[in-house]
């Protein structure tokens, strides 16, 4: 691993955090359900950085929060985080970033915003959810059923996101193709 | 950068960081699986116990528990509902033990002695090319890109607010991610000029241009 792979990696754990830290937008369309930022950081490393660069970036991330650090989004931090009914969802951070990496990595004949929502919806969605979702359930001790009834409240906040993702990754690629290192091989 | 450690000092400060995680994950495999409501109670009775006697934590832990509550809440609700009001306090009860648990041990631990003691778990990363030399210089890198990229994020916003009443929503994230991207070039470069993440063995330079 390169120094600058290095350095990317610790830019992009900080960043994640800084989202974290950014105030809540509550989002009008939404009944006013807030967003954070945050799980936006976990998709653009994923997305801009690749599979492997993304995923170390999410697990620094947490390595970080783990030491004691308030960094996740509502100032929360330590290994009391990792107890809770949200473990599922914290681990499946790095699972998801990797898969959208490696989508992201793979989708290169994609138009950028294409490839970048489906990495996305399939990593930060689909698979973040199988995740977090039974990770509630068997934290918790509720049926299936229920946790997925209530984790669909942020699937609207989670597909926006997508979104978001995908325009910042189309207006990087464009500007600064270079900002875009996972999809880069289209530069070849 | 602010961690969640109290620096005043209490008898659980002196514990060795690796002696408290060791003794959380005990309590951790024994309360998983419990389902003996009186285990389940003796179990918050003795981290209450350790609160008492440990007033200096009161402050921050209830600020780090109280992001917890509405989740516990809405589950305790989800349990009334469904008339197994017994199943849902011992899974409030368990919760409660080994957040509350987890905390204290944050709360009493610096950071760096908490990072020596979890260093040995991310050893398998030397496979991924980050022994761990370089993961430490990495932590310390976040951790001070933390501040600055916030304070960036911030400057944005407030150009933004300058020059329109209207509320950025995305729009900030393409030039933030492209300035962030950018100084971890310029930081990429200065740290390559001064030997690299290995100290006095610098990379190939051409094999940084390529990479």
């Amino acid at each position: 691993m390169t120094d600058r792979s290095l350095v990317q990696i610790a830019l992009f754990a900080a960043l994640i955090a800084a989202l974290g830290l950014a105030p809540n937008m509550a989002v009008p369309v939404m009944g006013g359900v807030p967003i954070t930022l945050q799980n936006l950081g976990i998709m653009l490393a994923g997305v801009l950085l690749g599979w492997k660069r993304g995923s170390l970036a999410v697990l620094l991330f947490l390595l970080l929060v783990a030491l004691g650090l308030p960094l996740l989004s509502g100032g929360r931090g330590g290994i009391g985080v990792f107890a809770g009914p949200t473990v599922g969802f914290l681990v499946g951070w790095i699972f998801a970033a990797a898969l959208t990496g490696w989508l992201m990595e793979r989708l290169t004949n994609m138009p950028v915003f294409w490839a970048a929502v489906v990495s996305a919806f399939l990593g930060n969605v689909v698979l973040l959810y199988a995740m977090g979702v039974p990770g509630i359930a068997i934290v918790a001790g509720i049926p299936l059923g229920k946790a997925i009834a209530g984790a669909a409240i942020y699937l609207p906040g989670d597909i926006l996101k997508v979104v978001v993702t995908a325009l910042v990754a189309q207006s990087l690629w464009r500007s600064r193709p270079s900002s875009v290192p996972s999809f880069s091989k289209r530069l070849d | 950068m602010i961690s969640l450690y109290l620096s005043r000092r209490t008898w659980l400060h002196g514990i060795p960081a690796g002696v408290k995680l060791l003794l959380l994950v005990a309590v951790t495999l024994v309360l998983v699986p419990q389902k003996e409501p009186l285990v389940l109670g003796l179990a918050v009775a003795g981290v209450a116990a350790l609160y008492a006697a440990l007033p200096e934590t009161w402050a921050a832990a209830w600020r780090l528990l109280k992001p917890l509550l509405l989740l516990m809440g809405v589950i305790l609700a989800l349990y009334l509902w469904s008339g197994q009001a017994q199943a849902g306090v011992l899974v409030m009860l368990r919760i409660l033990a080994l957040v509350l648990l987890a905390n204290l041990v944050t709360l009493t631990t610096r950071v760096d002695d908490m990072m020596a003691a979890l260093l040995p778990l991310f050893r398998p990363l030397a496979l991924l090319g980050m022994p761990p030399r370089r993961l430490a210089l990495t932590v310390a890198l976040a951790i001070r890109f933390v501040p600055l990229l916030f304070e960036q994020l911030s400057a944005l916003g407030e150009a933004w607010r300058a020059r329109s009443p209207r509320r950025p929503y995305w729009r900030l994230l393409p030039p933030f991610s492209a300035q962030a991207l950018g100084t971890a070039e310029r930081v990429a470069e200065a740290l390559i000029a001064r030997g690299g993440a290995d100290g006095f063995a610098p990379e190939e330079p051409t094999k940084e241009k390529t990479s």
